[in-house]
């Protein structure tokens, strides 16, 4: 399924119970004064504005400039406001570089922290209890379920989102991308390459 | 120290129900996804639109979430996480009354 | 106490009920300082509707797992010990 386009919503027969209290929860807020229309219409149009093509554009960026790859590993919100994106309302975003020593994996083990500005919001499995229990305990078995085989001495880490930190994943340029201008870099960038679950699409 | 117990065997029943990592888990990760409904996106925009009118902040919704009865934190989807949370600290703040919610759908 | 990247410290063991980030796993484990991030307000008192104040330190600490592999974490300082 691809994540690379804007959410359109998604209204199911069978909806569950929480779905009309949602709504009615909603409309009660709003009948009290609590929250405008608008304030929610706001954060609905910006959730579904939200796409990993923010994050990829930051990657390729950090692959073509090695001094802006330097900046977004040390602050990738400011990294991002750079290139005009939006980071998002954590006060810090920080990206890990994927070298050929080192890969990196992020997960939140308590509840979901992820960097939603510039991915999107997260996928199903990142948020599910097998994952954020796996993650820490057994990365490679997690990857490999990914279909990620990395060699021994390649360091794994795992990145615990446990606070208002946010971390994003530079993964590794594929070969054979030299000549390839920031789109079709940004192309290759996956958001699940972004959290570490997988490696960027080859070139064709 | 001899007698202490050692991190790894702490037991998860010493852990609050939300504190997943390292927890036995056999399950392989289910890696289909789903497309936010449009009650999943409400959700999310109207708790963010009261963490950013003030109204409440991400930590008492984080709290919020963690005091679920642990079965229904494990059987409830992510979104129905969210909707207790608002619920409990709304009617904690007084914002909205006991039952208030259920008399609204009743009605 | 304030800690700098390559320091050496453990997570306390302490009980704490209530609202906390410092997750199960980790306490009691030895670590090392990756990172030194600012300060944050604190969630602990955040989460009952205090203001957090003052903020905090936070460190990004990385902790061994088999293999030469690691899982960082970022901490806050009041549940960091320098390690023996």
């Amino acid at each position: 399924m691809s994540h690379d386009h804007p959410h359109e919503p998604v209204t199911t027969a069978g909806e569950p119970p929480a779905a009309a209290r949602v709504r009615a929860l909603a409309d009660l807020l709003v009948e009290k004064g609590v929250l405008g229309r608008e304030d929610i219409r706001r954060r609905v149009d910006w959730l579904v504005s939200r796409t990993p093509a923010d994050g990829a554009r930051l990657v390729a960026r950090a692959w073509m400039d090695p001094s802006f790859k330097e900046r977004a590993l040390d602050d990738a919100r400011l990294a991002a406001l750079e290139l005009g994106l939006e980071p998002g309302e954590s006060p810090q975003v920080i990206a890990l570089e994927n070298t050929d020593d080192v890969h990196h994996l992020v997960v939140c083990t308590l509840c979901s922290c992820y960097p939603k500005a510039l991915l999107g919001p997260p996928p199903d499995w990142y948020k599910s209890l097998p994952y954020r229990s796996r993650a820490v305990a057994d990365p490679r078995g997690v990857l490999r379920e990914f279909g990620v085989e990395l060699d021994e001495d390649v360091e794994v880490r795992v990145v615990d989102s446990t606070a208002d930190v946010r971390y994003i994943v530079i993964p590794r340029r594929p070969h054979g991308t030299e000549s390839f201008d920031e789109d079709a870099l940004a192309a290759l960038v996956t958001r699940d390459s972004m959290v570490g679950v997988a490696e960027p699409v080859p070139p064709g | 120290m001899v007698g202490e117990p050692r991190p790894s065997s702490i037991s998860v029943v010493t852990r609050a129900v939300h504190d997943r990592g390292g927890r036995p888990a056999d399950a392989p990760i289910d890696r289909s996804e789903h497309d936010l409904a449009d009650w999943e996106i409400l959700m999310d925009s109207l708790e963010n639109a009261l963490e950013g009118r003030g109204v409440m902040n991400t930590d008492e919704m984080r709290r919020g979430i963690e005091s679920m009865a642990p079965s229904d934190y494990e059987s409830a989807s992510y979104y129905e996480r969210w909707l207790f949370t608002t619920e409990t600290i709304l009617e904690e703040k007084g914002i909205l009354a006991p039952g208030e919610l259920d008399a609204r759908l009743a009605s | 106490m304030t800690f700098a990247a390559g320091d050496d410290v453990v997570v306390s063991s302490r009980a704490h009920s209530g609202h906390h980030r410092t997750p199960g796993y980790l306490k009691g484990r030895k670590g090392t300082v990756l990172r030194v991030h600012e300060r944050f307000r604190n969630p602990e008192t955040r989460a009952y509707g205090g203001d957090g104040l003052p903020k905090e330190r936070l460190y990004l600490v990385g902790f061994a797992l088999s293999g030469g592999d690691q899982v960082l974490a970022d901490i806050f300082e009041h549940w960091l010990e320098k390690a023996a």
